[in-house]
């Protein structure tokens, strides 16, 4: 035993004979399947879309304080700092939408088997690229 | 011996642990928003688009027409509600000291609230007002 915990794993088998019980591989020995790594990128987008909402709020309240405060805010998003910020929330954003339509598919019990469920995945990553290279060129040339 | 038909001891009832049956609720609200927010989120791309390098006059006077105004309240209201349901999972989920998980919970439910005011006052000055 290497630790007290073990104490509750022991056993004895059939011949009497004290033996470590078998233990279920831990999360961080799984090869990640792209469904898993979807389902925790989907939680990860939507904490970061939470801390986006300040890029909402700022760009609502600083349009309804002056004109200067929203020329300011405006050339905060320009810069590159927000430019990278408004990067990552459209990333997560257009990510999260996909794989939230995934998931409200899935809440009708449908691409639940395995290869469907994959694919789907493979549908939201690719769509997710797709949509936000496309989003940015359509925003760059109206810039 | 008496039926019973719970899986729950009585000891388990008594220190009133276990669910709080609101479960269902919370699960519901959190995909209704979620469904409205695909056509509001699609919209909000696409009005943002639109707006990329306007001035402050030109946002204002985007949100005059009442239609867009509402759907802008709408956008918000979904948003920040459905923001509040997800973050209240991720907190329980993760903090498993309970004065913490309250406090944490109370504090981010508290923020979406008054996130959520702000923008809709500063929504409906920058609409009505122009």
């Amino acid at each position: 035993m290497r630790d007290v915990r073990d104490a509750l794993m022991m056993a004895r088998n059939s011949d009497g004979k004290l033996v470590r019980r078998p233990l279920s591989p831990h999360v961080q020995v799984y090869r990640w399947p792209i469904s898993m790594a979807l389902s925790i990128a989907h939680r990860i987008s939507g904490v970061g879309l939470g801390i986006g909402t300040l890029l909402l709020t700022g760009w609502l309240a600083s349009a309804a304080s002056s004109e200067q405060g929203f020329e300011r805010f405006q050339s905060f998003l320009g810069s590159v700092i927000g430019l990278f910020l408004l990067f990552c929330w459209s990333l997560a954003l257009v990510f999260h939408f996909m794989s939230g339509l995934r998931h409200l598919w899935m809440d009708m019990g449908r691409g639940l088997d395995e290869k469907e469920y994959e694919q789907t995945a493979l549908a939201v990553l690719i769509c997710t690229g797709v949509l936000t290279v496309l989003i940015w060129l359509a925003g760059l040339i109206v810039w | 011996m008496p039926h019973v038909d719970m899986l729950r001891s009585p000891l388990g009832r008594a220190r009133g642990l276990g669910s709080a049956r609101a479960g269902s609720k919370h699960w519901w609200a959190q995909r209704v928003t979620a469904i409205a927010l695909v056509p509001l989120t699609l919209w909000f791309i696409w009005s943002l688009l639109l707006l990329t390098g306007a001035a402050q006059g030109d946002v204002a006077a985007w949100l005059g027409s009442p239609f867009r105004l509402a759907l802008m309240l709408s956008l918000i209201a979904a948003t920040f509600h459905h923001l509040q349901l997800g973050m209240q999972v991720v907190i329980e989920d993760y903090v498993h000291q309970d004065m913490l998980k309250l406090a944490l919970v109370l504090a981010m439910k508290g923020l979406c609230v008054v996130l959520a005011l702000i923008c809709a006052i500063s929504a409906l000055t920058l609409g009505l007002n122009s």
